[in-house]
């Protein structure tokens, strides 16, 4: 068929990844920005978005999770949150921050993939604190512990495979998420597929496509082999953790 | 920009003007999710009793049905647009495809949570195993089954507004045409309402299987 060969040889052509003038643009602001005809460029414009949307995501979930299960509120709290982010179209979010103050752009992506990195998060943090066994609790109370070197010393630990794994999940879905960002003029590997449509060149999308989906199980096979890493090894024998 | 229109998040106006057009999609929206989540059951659902039948393929189908969720929505649909077109069937394939994958997932892991005592006693009582399937251990991965169900719809109902990609978004085309006209109106009511959609379907899901399993609600309650 035409359209793999197409796909070929786009995938083939070395200009394709480098861009016909180098991996960045000047904009009209004095600024720069990545270029749109590289697949190296907007890859790491990807990866770059994906990171940011996890850390802002991670920077207010993983101590809010932490506390909230290491004192065992707001259950009902994460379920709520994970659900209704669940039913939030992303699409949703991408076109009401766009239509706002914030504005089109990569800033209007970065946010709406953070609030969707969230829950996860947030919830593999609860979990893992919470269903910590209460009898390893009450030992480590009994020696002496303080509550805070409960929390730090017997209870994170054992929740650690349970964050990475909830990080994990949020960062996979973050780099499935980032390519709806071309449809709200944003940056990111989901231009090449965007841009392939709208000109009618379908090899370029599937190529694109195939080079966002390797690039989502690149890394979660990355990011499985860290989780694994950071998990005590006590713990790794029963890591078959639900993600 | 000097005089700024009136550019509300929420106008009544935009409704009653446009009621029409907003049915349309929202109808559309809700005909091509309930499709694709009645396909997908229907396909998963001897997917998942073979791979309880035939025990070594339970691990292969779970795998296989793990990584190919990891591939995105946007990357899927543009991987079939080339050879299915433009339009509802590029969508509907995408959504089938993914709801199955959670379908098949949580009905395997139902069926394999079900006590074994349960089985064994069933199976002392002489039942066969398709009949040990249908009326023991279909009716105890139900609870699990119901998860799937719920987490595939509402998920489904999301998806959709990825169609716009292909052109066939539902209630996402409304959004993607208000952003392009920046129509703020019309982009918080399509997300209004699928957000409504989505409860709703899941409500219904869940009082469907709380007539359909007496038991749990009597063990619960």
């Amino acid at each position: 068929m035409s359209t793999v060969g197409d796909a070929w040889e786009y995938l083939t052509t070395w200009e394709n990844w480098t861009g016909t003038a180098g991996l960045t643009r000047p904009t009209f602001d004095g600024g720069w920005r990545f270029a749109n005809d590289s697949i190296i460029a907007l890859g790491i414009e990807h990866l770059y978005m994906t990171a940011a949307a996890v850390a802002i995501a991670a920077a207010i979930a993983l101590p809010l999770g932490v506390y909230l299960g290491h004192v065992r509120r707001g259950a009902f709290l994460t379920v709520l949150i994970s659900n209704v982010s669940r039913a939030m179209p992303t699409l949703a979010l991408l076109t009401l921050f766009a239509a706002s103050a914030i504005g089109f752009g990569n800033r209007a992506v970065i946010i709406a993939a953070a609030i969707f990195a969230f829950p996860p998060i947030l919830t593999n943090a609860f979990t893992g604190m919470a269903d910590v066994d209460p009898d390893v609790r009450d030992a480590a109370t009994g020696q002496g512990m303080t509550r805070f070197q409960v929390a730090t010393r017997v209870e994170l630990p054992l929740a650690v495979p349970l964050i990475a794994a909830g990080l994990r999940t949020s960062a996979v879905q973050t780099v499935a998420t980032v390519p709806l960002a071309a449809l709200v003029a944003g940056g990111g590997l989901g231009v090449i597929i965007n841009t392939g449509i709208a000109t009618q060149r379908y090899g370029q999308v599937l190529a694109g496509g195939i080079i966002v989906a390797t690039l989502s199980m690149v890394v979660d096979a990355l990011l499985g082999r860290l989780q694994r890493r950071v998990t005590p090894a006590p713990l790794r024998a029963s890591s078959r953790v639900a993600s | 920009m000097s005089v700024a229109p009136d550019n509300p998040w929420l106008s009544w106006d935009y409704l009653e003007r446009n009621g029409s057009e907003v049915w349309l999609y929202g109808t559309q929206h809700l005909h091509v999710t309930l499709q694709a989540v009645g396909i997908a059951v229907l396909i998963a659902l001897p997917l998942a009793m073979l791979a309880r039948q035939v025990r070594w393929l339970s691990g292969p189908i779970l795998g296989i049905s793990g990584v190919l969720y990891t591939i995105p929505s946007f990357a899927l649909f543009a991987l079939l647009a080339p050879f299915t077109g433009i339009g509802r069937t590029t969508v509907l394939i995408g959504l089938v495809a993914y709801a199955l994958l959670v379908l098949v997932r949580n009905m395997v892991v139902g069926l394999e949570g079900v006590d074994p005592d349960v089985v064994d006693a069933a199976r002392g009582l002489g039942y066969g195993r398709i009949r040990l399937l249908l009326s023991v251990e279909l009716p105890n991965a139900l609870p699990s089954m119901v998860a799937g169900l719920r987490l595939a719809t509402v998920s489904t109902v999301a998806l959709v507004t990825v169609g716009v990609v292909v052109g066939y978004g539902g209630l996402g085309q409304l959004m993607f045409r208000g952003l392009q006209s920046d129509y703020r109106a019309q982009i918080a009511t399509a997300s209004l309402l699928c957000l409504a959609l989505a409860l709703v379907l899941d409500l219904l899901i869940v009082l469907a299987a709380r007539l359909a399993m007496p038991w749990v609600r009597r063990r619960t309650s």
